[in-house]
This record gives C-alpha cells, structure tokens and sequence, in this order.
C-alpha cells in the first residue's frame, strides 16, 4: 500500500455488478487476490479470483467458544458476516516459511537463503480491525532495530481493498480501542456496504491514488447526500451493537498491578493452553525455528514457524519452563496484548476483533478477564485496608 | 499457503535471520560438561566486534540454535570465544565438534556490560556457576584498563571444586595484588581448602566503598536476588547494581517473543539490566 493521505473527497456509489470490473482492474495490474471465502463453514480468507469466489447471503453468529455461518437464499450481500479465523497475518507472515537451507559438500558448508516472497498481494474485504492490525505487526516488525526481511518483503506493494463492518459480530468490541467499525485510512479502497430488500449498493471511498487508478473503467456515480446518509447511518448503528466492551481506562496500570498481586487461578483452570487464540489473533508474531535434515545429513533447511506463548517449551530453559502453569501463561498473554504492547511499540497489541473469544474452545472472553482483575484488585485492596484498620 | 508467497529464483543474502559461517579452532574442556571454543569466520574475514556481555546465536548442522553469551577478549578480536554448558540438544551437538567442523553464528546481539560508567568505581563482580563465562569479558577489559578502576573484587560459586571453569586464570588473577578473588563451592570435596557454601556468604568479608561501587551480577536468578539482598545490606545503591538475566531465545533480535520478561524483550533491552528495571519482574513467580 502506498503511503499517502487518504484523498478523502474521492467517494462514489457502485453497484455490486460493477464490482467485477474492479476486479479485474486488481488482477490486471498483477495482483494475487485474498479475500473471503466460504470453506469448511468458515469465513476465510483464500485466494480468489473473480466476484463469484465471495461468499453471497452469509451471516455469521459468533459467541464466546461459538461460531456458526448461515446462507440465506433471499440475501444477496456480499459482506454481512464480520472476521473469520484468517487475518492477513497469514499472507504477510505465513505460518510456516523456510529461512535457509545449509548444504554440507565435501566437508565445506554453504548457506542458501530463501529468496523473498515476491508476489504482490491485494487483500480484499479486509475489516477496519485487521487494517490496524497490519499497523502493529509493521511497528512489531518494520519499527524497531532489527527488521524482518520476509515480513517487509510480504508488506511491499500490497493493495488493500477494505470493508467497514456495518454488522459487528457477538464477539467485537473495536469501538472500545477505536479501530472500528470504519476505517480511518491505510487502504486504497474502501466499500461500505448497504443493504436491504429495497436496495444493495456500495458506498467506496478511495484512500491513495493507487485505488483511484484502479477504479478507472469501473461503472461509478458519485455519491448523493441520501446514499452516504444512509451509509453514516448504518456505521452508527454498528457503533451501538458491539458484542463486547473493554474497558481501557488505566488498562496498563490494571495489569501492571494485578500481575503479581492478585491469583490467576479461575481462568488457568479454565485455560487449556491449546494455543487457539494465540493463532487467529491477527497481531500475535511469536515464532519458533525449526531445523530438519535429510536422510543423508548432507542438507538441513531451517524453517519459522509460528509459535505461541502457551505452549509449554515456549519458556523452556535448561531445567524446566519459566512458565510451566497456564495461569501464568494466560497471565502473560493477557499483559502483553494490553500493557506490555504498549511499552514495547506504543500501542495496544489487541484491535477488538474479538476472535480469541470466538475461538477459545472453553470460551475465555478477554473482555471479562479485564472486568474479573479490576474486581480481583479491589477486593484485594479492600482487604489490605480493612486489616489496616 | 506456500505457493501464495511464491520465491523468485533470485537468492539474496538478507536478514538477520542468516548466520555466518564459522570454523572450530579449538575445543577444550573446561569441566565434565564445559567447553570453550574458539572461532573464526569460513569468510576469511574477522569475527564481529562485541562488548562485554553481548551474546551470539550458535547453529549446529541441523540440529539448531542456542543462545551463547561470548567469554572472549574483546580486545583480541581474531578469534572468537564461546564457553558453553551441554545441558540441550544443541549444546551437546556442539561439544561433539572437532578442529576444522563448521558451525553458524548470528550477532552479537544484546546489551553490555557498562565498563566505561563504572570507571572510577569500585567494582564488585558476582558470578555463579556458567554465569562466569559473560562476565569474563569484563575482567579482561578491566585489567588491561586497571587503572580506570578503584577496588575490584571477584566472587564466583560453583557447586563443587570440579565445576570451577577458568581455573588456570582464576589461579593467576588470585596471584594478583590489585584484585580480590574469593572462591566458594556448595560442596567441598577433598583436598578442597577454600570456601564452603553460597556465594553470598562472601560478600560482607569483602571491602568496597559502598556509594562508590559498580557490581555486576551472573548466575541463576535465585543467586542473583540473594546476592543483591546482601549487596543492598552493605548500603550499595540499587541503580549500581547489573544483572545479566537469561531466557528462551529463537531469534536473538527481539522478532520471535520467546524471551519476553513482563514488557522486556532480554534479548535486545537485555541480558544486561540495571537491576531497577527488572526488580519487580524478578520477584514474580513464573514471569
């Protein structure tokens, strides 16, 4: 994506047909598409290569431990379902990816370094959070002394077509961080989709001259004052119906304080350490290497993986794990998202998509754990007080 | 995912991610399960320049990387100097390597030691176990420096008089008469004379001028914490206390997230800490 200011001026009303020619234009240019798509009853985010790959009519129910899809025939929406499993994450930064691989020929070792990924990727339908998302893992990898190669290689030249949420899910709360449900900048495109029996249209903002160019051909009229109304409406409407809240006043100090002061031990028990939220977090970049051989010990590829902080040889050390309980494990999941990130790169490591609480099997809500520690300390302080006196 | 992200045959030499190449000059035993090694680049060129207390990722052929603190005279730079313990998969691979093996190095990466703000001090260095392998950097530097320096004094615990690394230097800095080597083991063990019990126990039976005093901690952080118990007791202020802290490590360069210490990456705003900066962390369980 380019780095200009958004020419907010540039906005227009386009048709869902239309939208293939937008399409086209991306693929022309010579851009791999990811974008939603239906897969084993998920939304997830997929190659696709036309306006036909989208999920059409597909809602989606996500609670705490609970995610459902539905179709319905009648709704031809394009966007009524809110974030999946898949970030873009998984694209910049894939799951597995060989750094090197070193060759042993005739006693003299040689090293090959894994050529960087080239291909320019258009993300398309990418929700607000996951814009901010993006934002982080730039600071987390492009920011600091040492950058990673394979990640700014996997950022250059993307094109971001993004979608505001109009629908949050059970389980959002980006208004609480303020990454949603419109974004603020960071794409090319922008689409707000409004829909109902009487009408389906988009209302599509551009962000750079790049998405400007790209919409060159494509049938659009500009936008009326009703239409964009209409959009606003839809947007503050989102607002109000969040699944979830958190609460950030003083979140840092929150979590400072409870680390050692108050017991962990309620949501260990519940915690299975089963790494899920740790995987569909769209900002969590821990990673582990692996070195394989083959059979005849002349070749050993090294290969990054991603890795999470609750797995068990995370923290191993000669002798033991610093973290062998999972209540000091979701301990320090739980401070790093909100006040280790903050000291770390400036910014919170959560955005509000609320996957990790969709996706926890035994439905461990972040939300809830904020609510849970700031009750947990004032017990505790009243105690101290009352023993005082 | 794979083909998504599709490589070009170009083959680029980037990232910190890549190690260089190095070849094994010597190997010697220090203890039943230390070793040190001395390196030098395949390249033809000269090992990294380092500073007291920064630490290299080792690679052995397949089997992986770890994390080694380098033991070496930064003023020597033609060779570099790793004293390692073979406690995981990766250290035993390496005490299996021979003169001439090849192995890969990243870095060096982490903090110092700060040699040049202690200068006028009095120096208290505090080391257990393997934790003497960092720390021996900063004699070197010291002792080709002596001058810069007020009284400095060294105490080292091992678990028994069998453990001791270094033992040839440690002889000649005993001999010395401008530095104070006190020696304790857990265990003694015939014909052990010296000392016998925790490396705390030196400290009170060692003279340094209190407001004057840079002390330098390695060693398992329970060492660490009792050892600054009694340092705070003789009146030495907490901003002058260092401590080397240790963690998993994948990366070495503040990318992976293994190392994180509550918002601390020991990595790269480590190992070497002021101890005010980790105090708290420290006393936490499980942090």
């Amino acid at each position: 994506m380019n780095q200009e200011k958004p020419d907010t001026n540039n906005i227009f009303v386009i048709k869902k047909d239309s939208l293939a020619g937008l399409f086209e234009n991306i693929t022309k240019a010579g851009y791999e598409m990811i974008g939603p798509k239906l897969k084993d009853g998920t939304i997830c985010l997929d190659k696709i290569t036309s306006l036909d790959d989208l999920p059409v009519g597909i809602t989606d129910n996500q609670e705490p431990a609970q995610y459902r899809t539905k179709q319905s025939k009648s709704d031809t929406s394009l966007f009524s379902y809110v974030v999946g499993p898949h970030s873009p994450k998984r694209y910049v930064f894939p799951p597995r990816h060989q750094l090197w691989q070193i060759n042993r020929v005739n006693g003299d070792q040689q090293i090959i370094a894994q050529p960087l990924p080239k291909t320019k990727l258009a993300f398309i339908g990418i929700r607000p959070c996951d814009l901010a998302a993006l934002k982080i893992t730039d600071r987390v990898f492009k920011g600091g002394k040492y950058t990673d190669a394979h990640y700014t290689e996997g950022r250059a030249n993307n094109f971001i077509l993004a979608v505001n949420c109009v629908k949050p899910g059970g389980t959002c709360f980006c208004t609480s961080v303020g990454t949603g449900p419109k974004a603020k900048g960071d794409f090319d495109l922008c689409l707000t989709e409004v829909y109902s029996e009487a009408e389906h249209f988009f209302i599509l903002e551009t962000g750079t001259k790049l998405g400007s160019k790209m919409i060159s051909g494509v049938t659009t009229k500009p936008a009326s004052k009703a239409k964009l109304k209409q959009a606003d409406k839809l947007l503050k409407a989102a607002e109000k119906n969040m699944g979830r809240q958190l609460e950030t006043d003083n979140l840092q100090q929150l979590i400072y304080d409870g680390a050692n002061r108050v017991n962990w031990e309620e949501v260990g028990l519940k915690c299975l350490s089963c790494t899920n939220c740790t995987m569909v977090c769209p900002t969590c970049f821990c990673t582990s290497l692996e070195d394989t051989t083959d059979l005849r010990g002349t070749t050993a590829v090294r290969t990054r993986v991603w890795d999470s902080c609750f797995n068990e040889d995370y923290s191993y050390m000669h002798g033991g794990n610093v973290r062998s309980s999972s209540r000091a494990r979701y301990r320090h999941w739980i401070s790093h998202k909100l006040a280790g990130w903050v000291d770390q790169f400036g910014t919170l490591g959560c955005v509000g998509c609320g996957r990790c609480i969709t996706w926890c099997p035994v439905g461990i809500d972040i939300t809830e754990e904020v609510v849970s520690l700031k009750k947990r300390i004032a017990t505790k302080k009243a105690e101290a007080t009352a023993k005082e006196r | 995912m794979e083909n998504v992200i599709s490589p070009t045959k170009q083959s680029e030499p980037h990232s910190e991610m890549t190690p260089r190449l190095h070849t094994v000059q010597s190997l010697t035993h220090e203890t039943r399960d230390t070793f040190t090694i001395e390196l030098t680049p395949t390249d033809g060129g000269k090992p990294n320049r380092f500073a007291p207390g920064q630490f290299n990722m080792l690679y052995a052929f397949g089997v992986g990387e770890v994390p080694i603190s380098i033991s070496g005279d930064p003023d020597k730079p033609d060779r570099l100097i790793h004293t390692i313990r073979e406690v995981g998969t990766v250290t035993k691979a390496l005490a299996h390597l021979r003169v001439g093996s090849t192995i890969g190095v990243r870095g060096p990466y982490g903090t110092p030691w700060p040699i040049d703000k202690a200068k006028g001090n009095d120096l208290v260095i505090i080391a257990g176990g393997i934790g003497l392998a960092p720390l021996r950097p900063v004699l070197y530097s010291i002792l080709s420096d002596r001058r810069k320096y007020g009284q400095v004094v060294l105490l080292y615990g091992t678990r028994s008089p069998s453990e001791l690394l270094f033992r040839k230097e440690l002889q000649k800095w005993r001999a010395r008469f401008d530095l104070e080597v006190k020696i304790t083991v857990d265990r003694a063990v015939d014909p052990w004379q010296g000392n016998v019990g925790v490396v705390t126990t030196l400290i009170p039976r060692v003279s340094f001028d209190p407001d004057q005093t840079t002390a330098m901690l390695c060693g398992p952080e329970v060492m660490m914490r009792f050892s600054i118990m009694e340092l705070r007791k003789s009146g030495i202020p907490e901003e002058n206390l260092f401590v080397s802290m240790e963690r998993n490590m994948k990366c070495g360069c503040g990318l992976c997230g293994h190392c994180q210490c509550g918002p601390l990456f020991v990595c790269q705003d480590g190992p070497v800490f002021p101890y005010p900066q980790v105090k708290k962390l420290m006393n936490i369980r499980e942090m």
